[in-house]
């Protein structure tokens, strides 16, 4: 079931197109939003106040890769596998936080805290290597920084 | 000291100009005399006459774009004006400088574009990682719903004008004017076969303009100070200035705004300082992952559109992407073909299934596994995969740094097939 608040922050949204179903990679926001990914009864209910089919919805939430379909840690890190970041070390750096983690790409650590995934460039290429963690983009990483944002994202609760 | 208008009130620390910072520093001003003052086609008439192209890669004149929207009884309405905010060209980080330090310019550009087509709606489509960009963006477009400048009846011109902020959900795919218009619709991001052109048929089967950050955040100043002194600016056929920038092992890497026309040279050493100790430069990609290589002779070209594309390769973004003479060329030409197989979004066939081939057949190679006939094999799909053969550009786009890369780094890729293994490892 999709909370009253939920309803509403996709049929407002909604208004902001011609034909609602324009809202369907919103709403599938706002439910990740609030519960950090989409489950097959959000994507039933998305589609039932959009009028569209879930086939459709779950259509459109696989093509998006920022839209999670299976749960994800508390943090997610997205790192990016660009042409920039490759040449200035990206392999290394993933290849450290998979160790830190004890995860590969697409995995979360068993205590929950972070899931680690690749992303395209996040066109912060003068600062290369770069990820994000959440919403904060870190860029200039190198093996200390990384040791130390995990350290700082572990503690912080969500 | 050159002009700087897209980026001279951007502050040092990035922090964003409000409102009131804005209409101090000049701003809107453009938009008082215009709105109500000129009609549009005398805007369109001027954005003509500066000679302004597309600065999202393609180099389009912005005029003739706006041209092909019908107006009067026989457009249908409503007519939409999007923003191409979804700047996610490997090696180009031009607009979130923008978008991050100037956003009430990128929307005073917004609302110009479109009020020189009559629009009724514009969205921001916003790529969804750019989380600082939005969080300006939305306030700033608060406040001018507060200041009047959009809205009903803006500054009783009788002209009205809705604004919304989309952010989008990844995929590269979402750059492409014709997947923007499709993702806007919360579909996938397919591309549409053109013509129809979104100019007559676009979202919603709408009339519907998409143009770029960059390209938009011109128009308040040509507006304000004319097409002569717009034309002025730059050192080049083409006008106006260019967010340049550079990434890879030099020892500055950045963005800057200078006239259109720059020789490498000048961004590279002046700006980017050179090559970092000990690395030299050996070709660059000067506007983006979808550009051809240039090799270490390129240093006195002008970054126009005119002179790339009779170098053999594009101006695309304007933000260059340096290889040194210690990374492998066949390691880089690999990461960037992975990346396009990855994002392809599957709706015809070259690209769905030749990048994936293409990406496999450089991985093979790289790791020491390839056979000399790979090499046809990749030569093959430069042309199953070329112009006309696609519905929109991606795949082309993607065949520029192979093609270009297997003329530029021959004896590499032939070195890694004869010793089987990557010499750089």
């Amino acid at each position: 079931m999709l909370t009253a608040e939920e309803k509403h922050e996709i049929e407002s949204t909604a208004r902001r197109y011609e034909d609602p179903r324009a809202a369907c990679l919103d709403a599938l926001k706002i439910v990740q939003d609030g519960r950090g990914w989409v489950s097959d009864e959000s994507v039933r209910d998305i589609a039932a106040t959009l009028g569209m089919s879930p086939a459709e919805v779950d259509g459109v939430a696989t093509f998006y890769s920022l839209i999670f379909r299976r749960p994800v840690g508390r943090h997610v890190i997205l790192v990016c596998d660009s042409v920039s970041c490759w040449i200035m070390g990206y392999e290394r750096l993933v290849r450290h936080l998979s160790e830190r983690l004890g995860i590969g790409l697409g995995g979360t650590t068993a205590d929950g805290a972070f899931t680690l995934l690749p992303v395209v460039c996040l066109g912060a290429c003068d600062t290369a290597p770069a990820m994000m963690i959440d919403d904060e983009l870190h860029g200039d990483l190198t093996e200390e920084k990384i040791d130390r944002l995990l350290a700082e994202y572990r503690e912080k609760k969500e | 000291m050159t002009e700087k208008p897209l980026t001279g009130r951007i502050r040092p620390n990035g922090e964003p100009l409000n409102l009131r910072e804005y209409e101090q520093a000049g701003g809107y001003e453009a938009l008082r005399q215009v709105v109500g003052r000129m009609a549009p086609v005398e805007l369109m008439n001027l954005v003509r006459d500066s000679g302004l192209r597309g600065r999202g890669g393609a180099g389009f004149p912005t005029s003739m774009k706006w041209s092909f929207v019908p107006r009067g009884k026989l457009a249908r309405r409503p007519v939409y004006l999007i923003a191409n905010a979804d700047e996610m060209e490997p090696g180009t980080f031009k607009d979130r400088l923008l978008l991050e330090g100037d956003p009430h310019q990128f929307i005073e550009g917004v609302i110009l574009a479109a009020y020189a087509i009559e629009a009724d709606i514009a969205y921001i489509f916003l790529r969804g990682e750019y989380t600082l960009a939005a969080k300006r963006i939305r306030q700033a477009v608060g406040e001018v719903y507060q200041a009047g400048y959009v809205g009903k009846n803006i500054r009783g011109s009788g002209w009205s004008l809705e604004l919304h902020l989309h952010t989008g959900a990844g995929r590269y795919m979402c750059g492409e004017e014709t997947a923007l218009i499709s993702s806007l619709e919360g579909r996938r991001a397919n591309p549409r076969g053109k013509p129809p052109f979104p100019q007559v048929s676009g979202l919603f089967g709408r009339p519907t303009v998409v143009q770029n950050v960059e390209t938009l955040c011109n128009l308040p100043h040509i507006a304000a100070r004319g097409a002569a002194w717009f034309k002025g600016l730059s050192r080049c056929n083409d006008s106006g200035t260019k967010i340049y920038g550079v990434s890879g092992k030099v020892k500055r890497p950045g963005a800057w705004e200078l006239p259109m026309g720059t020789p490498v040279r000048e961004i590279l050493e002046d700006c980017a300082g050179g090559m970092r100790d000990g690395l030299k430069l050996r070709a660059l990609q000067p506007g983006g992952a979808s550009t051809d290589f240039l090799d270490e002779n390129c240093l006195d070209l002008a970054m126009d559109f005119e002179t790339m594309q009779a170098a053999g390769s594009r101006l695309g973004t304007g933000t260059m992407i340096v290889l040194d003479d210690q990374t492998c060329p066949v390691g880089m030409i690999h990461n960037l073909l992975r990346f396009f197989a990855q994002e392809s979004c599957g709706w015809c066939t070259p690209c769905r299934e030749g990048l994936p081939w293409i990406a496999r057949t450089l991985q093979a190679i790289e790791e020491g596994r390839g056979e000399p006939a790979d090499l046809d094999v990749l030569e093959t799909h430069t042309h199953l995969l070329g112009p006309g053969l696609t519905y929109c550009a991606l795949a082309p786009g993607a065949m520029e740094p192979l093609q270009s890369g297997l003329k530029c780094f021959r004896e590499d890729f032939e070195r890694h097939i004869r010793e089987q293994r990557c010499p750089w490892r």
